[in-house]
C-alpha cells in the first residue's frame, strides 16, 4: 500500500476552489512532484497533507490517508504526532522560513524536543549530527549562529535539518530552491535525492521544471487547482500530452537560443494565457540551435551609450572592516544592445548597476553616460562631475525596473497616474491631453490598454505589473535601461511574455538593456554581451555564444553546468555531464 | 553594545538633562508673579517693599539672567538642587522623603500593565471575532478613560461600595493595589493594543508555519516563538510608558491621598515653589534617559541580530565562510 494516498482532494477558501478534485499517490522511497505556476493550488496541496491548510479552508477528500490512518479525521492534537516525526515540511526561503532571533541548532533542537524523548546533551550532539548530514561545514560553529549569518545555501540546509531531526517517513519541499543561486541549487538538490535514497518518500513543490525532472520519478502538472498531466516524469518531458504542459516546457528560456520567441504563435501582442501554445510542436530538450519561432531580435547595434571604466565600490561592514565588493569593472553598452551582467548572490551584479544609473558613486573609477541634450545633440557625462542640471538630464536618459514591480510603485497611486508623472516630470509631455494620449500609447506598446490607466498596483497581476514598470520606464524615452532580475519574481510563461515583450521594446526603440539576472537560462536567451561577475570581479566578459559555449574561466564553466536542466535521459542526478557529480 | 556606546548614550543623557534644567528654568522666569513672594509666604503675607528687596539680593533674584542661570547650573552640577521655599529644607531631603511611594506606587503598576498586557494578548492574537473584539473594546474604552475618572469608578466600586479596600493612604499593600490599578489599566491597554498587533505580524511569518509543521503546540508557538518577537516593540514603548507613569502619579495620589513625588509637585506648583519643581521635573528627566538607556541595551539581548559582531566572531566566521566556500566548490567541480 502507498504511504500517501489521496483520491479526489478538494480544498476551497470561502467558496473559491483553490484545488479541485486531485488524486495522487506516494510509495515509500519514491519521488513525486507537484508542478505548477502560482496559484495553481500547489502549495495548499502540499499543507493539507499536514493539516496547515490555512485559516478558513475547507478541506473534503474522498479518501485522504497516510501509513494507513484517516487524515480527513485527525484533531489538531492527533495532527501534532504526524507532523515534524512523520512528515517533515521544508517551506520556500529558509530566510524567512527559519525564526530570525533564533541559532538554527535551537530550532533543530526544538524540532527534536518535539518528536523525540531524548535528554538534552543527547539532542545537542543529534543536531551537530544532522547539520553534517545535511552537509553544513563546522557544524559546532553554525549551530550556535543565526539564520541571516548564514549563506542562503546553510539556511537551506539547515531547514532540511530541522525538518529531518524526527526522522520522518515522507518529506515535503516546497520549492526547495527557489531562491537559490544555481550552484547552490544543484547541491540542494543532490541532498533531496540522498534523502530519498535513505528510503523516505519525497514530495517536491516546484514550478521549476528543470528542478524536478532531477529529483521526481513521478510528477503532476497542476493549473488552477487541477490536474492537468501525470504520469513517469521521463515520459511525460518526452512526450508531453497536454497543450499546458507542453506550454510550459516551451516557456524555459534556458532551452531556446537567443532571438526566439518564448511564447509559440504569439504575435508582438501578449497572451492572456497560454492557451495560445495550441498546437506548438514539442522542443527539442537540445539547449542549442532550438530555432523554434520567429527571429525578431534586431540586431542593430550603435553608438556607445554607457561606459564604465575601472569601476570599484568599498563598503565598510558593521565591524568596521572595508570590502571591495566592486572591483575594477569596465565595460561599454551600445544602443540597442543588451549586455547581461550574471553572477551569484554577492557577486556585486546590483551594486555595479546601480552605479552606472548614479545610483551609487564608486569608490574609484568613472561611469560616463552619452545622452541627448534636449535639442538632440549627444552629450557624455560622468556621474560624478556632472552638473546638478545634467545629472537630472541623465536621469531621464537612464531608466530602471526591478525584480518587484509593486515595491517601486506608490501603491496609492493608479497606473495612469505613475505614467502621467514619469511622463511630466521629464518633461516628454505636458499638456493633460498629451500626457493621457501618450500614457496610453505606452500601455498598448507594452500589451495592456486604455482599461488599465485606472486600476491600481495591488489589482494587477504580476506580469502586468512588470509591463507597466516597462511602460513606466519607456515614459522617459530612455536610452538605457538597468533591469535587476526584471523577471526572477514570474512564473515561467509569465517571464516569457514579459522576455518577448523586451526584445520587441528593444527592437522598435533601439534602447540598450543593462540586464541582471542571476538565472543563466535568462540571461543567456536576452543578452548579445555578457559579463561574469564573481566577488566583484570580471572573470569572463564577451559575446554570449563565445562565453556560453566556450567559457574560458573554471567559474564560468562551473556555473553553466549548474544550471538545472530537464534531462532526456531521466531523473537521476549526476546522470548528464552538466550536473555535478557527488 | 560596547563601552564607548555607552559612553555616547550616557553623555547623550546628560545632554537631556541639560535641557531639560534649561527650559524649566526659563519657563520660572516667564511665569508671572515674583518668586521673592512665594518665599516670604505668598502674596497674602503682604511683606514690605524692604522685605522683598531683601530677600530679592539674597536669593540673587535681582542679578542679570545669566549669571543666575551659570549659577542654577553649578549648583545643579554639585547636585544641590536648592532650597524649597516653602518648606525651607533642602530640595534633595524633600524629594528624598517623598520618592519611596512613588517608586512603590509606578514600579508595581508597571510590573502589573506588562503582565496584563502580554497575558491578553497573548490569549487574544489571531483569535475568533467575540475574544479579539471583545477585549479590542475593553483595551479602547481603559486607553481612552481619563485616569481621574476611572479611579472614582474604582474607588467608587471596590471602596465604597464593596468596602474591599482602602479609598486613602500609604498604610499597607492593600492601599496600593487601587492606585497602582488606575494607574496601570489604562496603559496595560495601550501595551496590549500593540503587543497584540505585533503578536499577529509574527504569527503570520513563515517560519511560523514551519514551527507549526514540527509538531509544536498552538500556545507554545504563541510563547515560544511569538511573544519574544513581540517583546522588542514592547521595549520600544516602555521608553514612553514611563513617562506616562510620572504625569499619572501626580492625578493618583492626589486622587488617592497618597505621598509622594506627584502630589509634592502639584502643591509645589501651587504655591509657586520653584525649586521643587525644578527638581521634580529634573529628576524625572534622569529617570526617563536611565529608563530609555536601559531598554537600548536590552535591544541585542532580545534581538541577537543586533549584536555588534566582535572583532574574534568575525574572524571566526570569516574563516568559517571560507571554508564553507572551498566544500561547496569541491563539491561542485569535484
Amino acid at each position: 500500500m502507498s504511504l500517501v494516498s489521496i483520491e479526489n482532494l478538494t480544498v476551497s477558501f470561502g467558496g473559491h476552489e483553490a484545488v479541485s478534485d486531485v488524486s495522487f499517490t506516494i510509495d515509500r522511497g519514491e519521488g513525486v512532484a507537484i508542478v505548477g505556476e502560482s496559484g495553481s493550488g500547489k502549495s495548499v496541496t502540499a499543507r493539507t497533507l499536514i493539516g496547515l491548510t490555512g485559516d478558513g479552508a475547507c478541506v473534503a477528500a474522498r479518501r485522504a490517508t497516510f501509513d494507513g490512518i484517516d487524515l480527513t479525521r485527525l484533531r489538531e492534537r492527533q495532527w501534532r504526532g504526524i507532523r515534524g516525526s512523520r512528515i517533515g515540511f521544508v517551506m520556500q526561503d529558509a530566510l524567512v522560513s527559519l525564526d530570525p532571533i533564533r541559532p538554527v541548532g535551537r530550532e533543530i533542537d526544538e524540532a527534536l524536543r518535539v518528536s523525540t524523548a531524548l535528554g538534552r546533551a543527547e539532542r545537542d550532539r543529534r543536531v551537530i549530527e544532522l547539520l553534517g548530514r545535511v552537509g553544513v561545514p563546522h557544524p559546532e560553529l553554525r549551530a550556535r549562529q543565526l539564520p541571516s549569518q548564514l549563506s542562503g545555501g546553510l539556511r537551506q540546509r539547515a531547514l532540511i535539518a530541522s525538518a529531518i531531526a524526527g526522522d520522518p517517513e515522507l518529506l515535503i519541499a516546497d520549492e526547495p530552491t527557489t531562491a537559490l543561486d544555481v550552484t547552490v541549487q544543484a547541491q540542494i538538490l543532490d541532498l533531496l535525492d540522498d534523502l530519498k535514497n535513505d528510503g523516505r518518500a519525497l514530495l517536491v513543490i516546484s514550478h521549476d521544471l528543470a528542478v524536478v525532472s532531477r529529483v521526481a520519478e513521478r510528477l503532476l502538472v497542476v493549473r488552477q487547482g487541477r490536474v492537468v498531466e501525470a504520469g513517469d516524469t521521463r515520459a511525460v518531458f518526452a512526450a508531453p500530452q497536454h497543450e499546458y504542459t507542453r506550454a510550459l516546457l516551451a516557456a524555459i528560456p534556458a532551452e531556446h537560443a537567443r532571438g526566439t520567441r518564448l511564447v509559440p504563435g504569439a504575435g508582438s501582442g501578449w497572451e492572456p494565457t497560454l492557451v495560445g501554445a495550441v498546437g506548438a510542436a514539442p522542443v527539442p530538450w537540445a539547449s542549442s540551435g532550438s530555432v523554434d519561432g520567429a527571429a525578431t531580435h534586431v540586431g542593430e547595434v550603435g553608438e556607445v551609450v554607457a561606459r564604465a571604466e575601472g569601476v570599484s565600490k568599498d563598503f565598510v561592514g558593521p565591524d568596521g572592516v572595508s570590502r571591495t565588493v566592486v572591483d575594477d569593472v569596465s565595460f561599454e553598452v551600445r544602443a540597442g544592445e543588451t549586455l547581461g551582467i550574471v553572477g551569484e548572490s554577492g557577486s556585486g551584479k546590483t551594486t555595479t548597476g546601480r552605479i552606472v544609473v548614479g545610483l551609487e558613486a564608486p569608490t574609484r573609477g568613472s561611469v560616463w553616460i552619452v545622452g541627448r541634450r534636449d535639442d538632440g545633440e549627444p552629450v557624455q557625462h560622468d556621474w560624478a562631475t556632472a552638473s546638478r542640471a545634467d545629472r537630472r538630464a541623465l536621469r531621464r536618459d537612464v531608466q530602471i525596473i526591478y525584480q518587484d514591480p509593486l515595491s517601486s510603485f506608490d501603491p496609492r497611486y493608479t497606473v495612469g497616474r505613475v505614467l502621467a508623472e514619469a511622463l511630466t516630470v521629464s518633461g516628454r509631455a505636458t499638456r493633460s491631453t498629451g500626457v493621457r494620449v501618450r500614457s496610453i500609447e505606452l500601455l498598448e506598446q507594452v500589451g495592456l490598454g486604455a482599461e488599465h490607466l485606472a486600476r491600481r498596483p495591488l489589482t494587477l497581476s504580476g506580469g502586468q505589473r512588470q509591463r507597466v514598470a516597462i511602460a513606466r520606464a519607456l515614459a522617459t524615452e530612455p536610452r538605457l535601461i538597468l533591469l535587476d532580475e526584471p523577471v526572477s519574481a514570474l512564473d515561467v510563461s509569465v517571464q516569457a511574455q514579459v522576455l518577448d515583450l523586451l526584445a520587441d521594446v528593444q527592437g522598435a526603440t533601439g534602447v540598450a538593456y543593462l540586464f541582471i539576472s542571476h538565472d543563466l537560462g535568462v540571461i543567456s536567451h536576452v543578452s548579445d554581451r555578457v559579463l561574469v561577475l564573481k566577488d566583484g570581479r570580471v572573470v569572463e566578459q564577451g559575446d554570449i555564444d563565445d562565453v556560453f559555449a566556450r567559457p574560458q574561466h573554471a567559474y564560468t564553466q562551473q556555473l553553466l553546468a549548474a544550471i538545472p536542466r530537464i534531462e532526456p535521459a531521466g531523473a537521476s542526478a549526476g546522470a548528464s555531464a552538466g550536473a555535478p557529480a557527488r | 553594545m560596547d563601552v564607548a556606546k555607552i559612553g555616547v548614550r550616557l553623555a547623550a543623557g546628560v545632554g537631556v538633562a541639560w535641557g531639560a534644567a534649561t527650559l524649566t528654568f526659563l519657563a520660572v522666569q516667564i511665569t508671572p508673579g515674583d518668586p521673592a513672594y512665594a518665599i516670604v509666604g505668598g502674596p497674602e503675607a503682604n511683606p514690605s517693599p524692604e522685605v522683598i528687596a531683601q530677600v530679592r539680593a539674597e536669593y540673587g533674584f535681582d542679578q542679570p539672567l545669566l549669571v543666575q542661570y551659570v549659577r542654577y547650573l553649578g549648583r545643579l552640577a554639585v547636585g544641590d538642587l536648592g532650597t524649597s521655599y516653602r518648606l525651607q529644607s533642602p530640595v534633595t531631603q524633600v524629594l528624598g522623603e517623598q520618592i519611596g511611594g512613588t517608586v512603590q506606587l509606578a514600579g508595581v503598576a508597571a510590573l502589573l500593565a506588562a503582565v496584563l498586557a502580554v497575558v491578553v494578548a497573548v490569549f487574544t492574537a489571531r483569535r475568533g471575532p467575540v475574544v479579539r473584539g471583545g477585549a479590542t473594546s475593553i483595551e479602547l474604552f481603559l486607553a481612552s478613560s481619563p485616569s481621574f475618572w476611572l479611579g472614582i469608578l474604582l474607588l467608587s466600586v471596590f471602596s465604597y461600595a464593596l468596602h474591599w479596600l482602602p479609598s486613602v493612604g500609604n498604610a499597607d499593600g492593600r492601599a496600593l493595589v487601587l492606585p497602582a490599578l488606575t494607574l496601570a489599566l489604562p496603559i496595560a491597554a495601550v501595551l496590549s493594543q500593540v503587543l497584540r498587533s505585533s503578536l499577529e505580524e509574527v504569527l503570520e511569518q513563515p517560519f511560523i508555519t514551519t514551527a507549526r509543521a514540527r509538531g509544536l503546540s498552538d500556545a507554545a508557538v504563541r510563547v515560544r516563538h511569538g511573544l519574544r518577537h513581540s517583546l522588542i516593540p514592547l521595549a520600544t514603548m516602555t521608553g514612553f510608558v514611563v513617562g506616562g507613569l510620572l504625569g499619572g502619579t501626580v492625578i493618583v495620589e492626589s486622587l488617592f491621598t497618597r505621598q509622594g513625588l506627584g502630589r509634592t509637585l502639584l502643591a509645589a506648583v501651587n504655591a509657586k515653589d520653584m525649586p521643587v519643581v525644578l527638581g521634580v521635573v529634573l529628576l524625572s528627566a534622569v529617570v526617563y534617559v536611565v529608563v530609555n538607556l536601559v531598554v537600548d541595551l536590552l535591544y541585542p539581548v532580545l534581538d541577537p541580530r543586533l549584536k555588534t559582531v566582535t572583532a574574534t566572531e568575525a574572524r571566526e566566521t570569516v574563516t568559517a565562510n571560507e571554508g564553507t566556500e572551498t566544500t561547496e566548490t569541491e563539491e561542485v567541480s569535484a
